[in-house]
């Protein structure tokens, strides 16, 4: 199960990588969107991968009897889905604004802050 | 540990049972307070004159705090406080040591200076789109990035500053400032990702979060571990947040775009935040790995510091040639920690002065800016006939930042050359001296053009002539220049805390002492 899920996440990687190299920004969106879910289903797979067996300890015991999956990075995934479902939520109307202010969705011409012909400084008085 | 019940559990196998001492709480009293406070200054953000007024009391209330965490860390060590009192490494663990005190007390001073300065400078929509708000919860996040002790915990306050700064950012929403949010917001979005990978794995590999618990479990299975993996995507991670070559683009992109405060609050705080995790992780977990990766460091550190350097000479606008400066400090910073040893306390010494002297050139370059009408080299002039006390402010700056002594900047640069030379990098230490000399070309070009050369205008015209920079801004900036000045002057009581830091992080025990106290673990 693991080794298919590292498969699955190697796949999500490549994609969300190959998306963010285009320079339209609902592309690089797109793969920040799968970028983000990758990163959890890596963190979902350090963790084990198991049918539903609840990790608590039996009465009368000291420890537990089966194998079962560990909690913590089922844990910090869900801070990590809050995270990144927020930060998505910012970037597409950053780029939905971007797209109404500057006109173009393409990085390549988004040149406002940076601009092309600038003047190069006085060489003296 | 099933108990049958009515019998008695004995809690203090999982649980700190002894309350903590009131000092104590000093640890996590930064980020409660800025939380706090910035909570309620959302809740106050129509009552526009109210606003600054409660910011600039809370952020001194914040100097305070961490004045007094850094006092008590001097005097006894390393202080930990454990969330909902369970045990290390179960309890997300807050740990104060010297170099996150001090740098937590130079960010707060550096907000202190901000907020005064941000009464003039942001007006009554930016303070009703909750200006003050996201610069508190900005210094919730900053602060707790120098003062927590868990990793996820890092990550997580690594998001809470970086949404805050996001908000800064676009204050305005003037279509330069959506550009360069757009770039900002994407690159370092992924850089955080990459962060959290490294973290996931490291969670895998170690099983705990806790860095003092790290850095005893990395000792002990250097071995059979493959942490080089891991050691470099940290290195990634923090030098794209730190804006390290080649991952640095970002920053030249989006720092000039924002009103003037936020770049100078940005310019020094965000980048030292990824450096104070380079150091936190690479020197104090992974010792041995940044050894190994000590060349590829330095070769990012020499390229970081001399294509700032000459950046910052081909720009003709003044806030665009800061950012690249910004960067350019980066690189220094870098060579410190690729060197190691005394080198870390250099890389420490610098990030503490680039705060303070970033923030206060990016505060000048505002001034100068509103007092010529332009930021454009190309136009301005004259502003030395116009204001001469903070001409001669913005000179001691330019000096600073160049490394000139007697100013804060001389002491660090000299103490990286000096160790890079002593392990033989002469390359390194040949570059932090040619960046040096460099920056003053750009400096001083700023100084002729800007201030020296006489107005273009005759006197009486142009925009904001004969109004001279007022109280609120020329406050803060003193303040700083006071600073750098002082420090420059009289370094030994700084410099002596930062080498006892820089001890504390290359041998951690007094770190680990504090996490699990009697040895228990």
């Amino acid at each position: 199960m693991e080794v298919l899920f590292s498969l699955l996440v190697g796949v999500f990687f490549a994609a969300a990588i190959y998306l963010m190299l285009s320079k339209f920004l609902v592309r690089i969106l797109l793969g920040v969107a799968i970028l983000g879910n990758a990163v959890n289903l890596l963190l979902f797979t350090s963790g084990r991968i198991l049918r539903e067996v609840p990790p608590v300890i039996p009465a009368g015991l000291d420890r537990q009897v089966a194998v079962t999956a560990n909690p913590l990075p089922q844990a910090l995934i869900l801070t990590a889905i809050v995270i990144s479902f927020s930060f998505f939520a910012f970037l597409l109307v950053l780029s939905y604004r971007a797209f109404q202010d500057l006109g173009t969705d393409n990085a390549n011409d988004m040149r406002v802050a940076e601009p092309v012909a600038d003047s190069a400084p006085p060489t003296g008085y | 540990m099933a108990a049958p019940a009515g019998s008695a559990i004995d809690l203090s196998a999982a649980l700190v049972l002894a309350p903590a001492p009131l000092a104590d709480w000093l640890v996590i009293l930064p980020v409660v307070w800025c939380l706090t406070s910035g909570a309620v200054l959302l809740m106050l953000r129509k009552n526009l004159h109210i606003q600054p007024l409660l910011a600039i009391l809370a952020l001194a209330v914040l100097v305070v705090l961490d004045g007094l965490l850094l006092w008590r860390v001097v005097d006894g060590g390393p202080l930990t406080m454990v969330m909902g009192r369970w045990l290390p490494p179960f309890g997300i663990a807050f740990t104060a040591d010297l170099t996150g005190a001090l740098f937590a007390l130079f960010s707060a001073l550096v907000a202190l200076a901000g907020g005064v300065f941000a009464v003039q400078n942001i007006d009554g929509s930016g303070r009703r789109y909750g200006f003050y708000p996201f610069l508190l919860l900005l210094m919730a996040g900053v602060s707790g990035a120098f003062l927590t002790g868990d990793i996820f915990n890092l990550y997580v306050w690594f998001e809470v500053l970086l949404i805050s700064s996001f908000g800064l950012l676009v204050l305005g929403s003037e279509p330069k400032q959506i550009d360069g949010a757009v770039k900002y917001a994407f690159l370092n979005l992924v850089a955080t990702t990459l962060f959290l990978i490294a973290v996931g794995y490291l969670y895998g590999l170690f099983g705990t979060l806790n860095m003092a618990d790290i850095a005893i479990k990395a000792a002990e299975r250097r071995a059979d571990l493959p942490l080089m993996t891991l050691a470099t995507l940290f290195v990634l991670a923090f030098g794209m947040k730190a804006a390290a070559f080649p991952v640095n683009f970002w920053l030249p992109a989006s720092y000039h775009t924002p009103r003037i405060v936020v770049s100078a609050l940005f310019a020094g705080l965000l980048t030292k935040v990824g450096i104070y995790s380079l150091v936190r992780v690479m020197v104090m977990l992974f010792p041995v790995e940044r050894e190994e990766l000590s060349f590829v460091i330095a070769v990012a550190a020499a390229a970081t510091m001399l294509l700032g350097a000459l950046g910052a000479i081909g720009q003709s606008d003044i806030r665009r040639l800061l950012g690249y400066l910004v960067v350019s400090g980066i690189g220094v910073m870098l060579a410190g920690i690729a060197v190691g040893g005394p080198g870390v306390a250099g890389a420490i010494f610098y990030a503490l002065h680039s705060m303070v002297v970033m923030t206060a050139l990016y505060m000048a370059s505002g001034v100068a800016g509103r007092l010529s009408g332009t930021f454009d080299l190309n136009g301005a002039g004259g502003l030395y006939g116009r204001a001469a006390y903070f001409s001669a402010l913005s000179l001691i700056l330019f000096l600073s930042v160049a490394g000139m002594p007697p100013f804060s900047g001389f002491w660090p640069k000299v103490m990286v050359a000096k160790a890079a030379i002593d392990i033989g990098a002469w390359w390194l230490a040949g570059s932090v001296l040619l960046t040096g000399f460099l920056t003053m070309i750009a400096v001083g070009r700023v100084w002729a053009l800007a201030y020296w050369r006489p107005s273009a205008a005759p006197a009486g015209e142009g925009a904001g002539a004969g109004a001279g920079p007022g109280a609120a801004v020329v406050l803060p900036l003193s303040a700083l220049v006071l600073v750098t000045v002082l420090v420059g002057l009289f370094p030994d009581p700084l410099l002596s805390q930062i080498q006892a830091a820089a001890t504390l992080l290359a041998d951690p025990s007094a770190y680990v002492d504090s996490v699990f106290p009697h040895g228990a673990r």
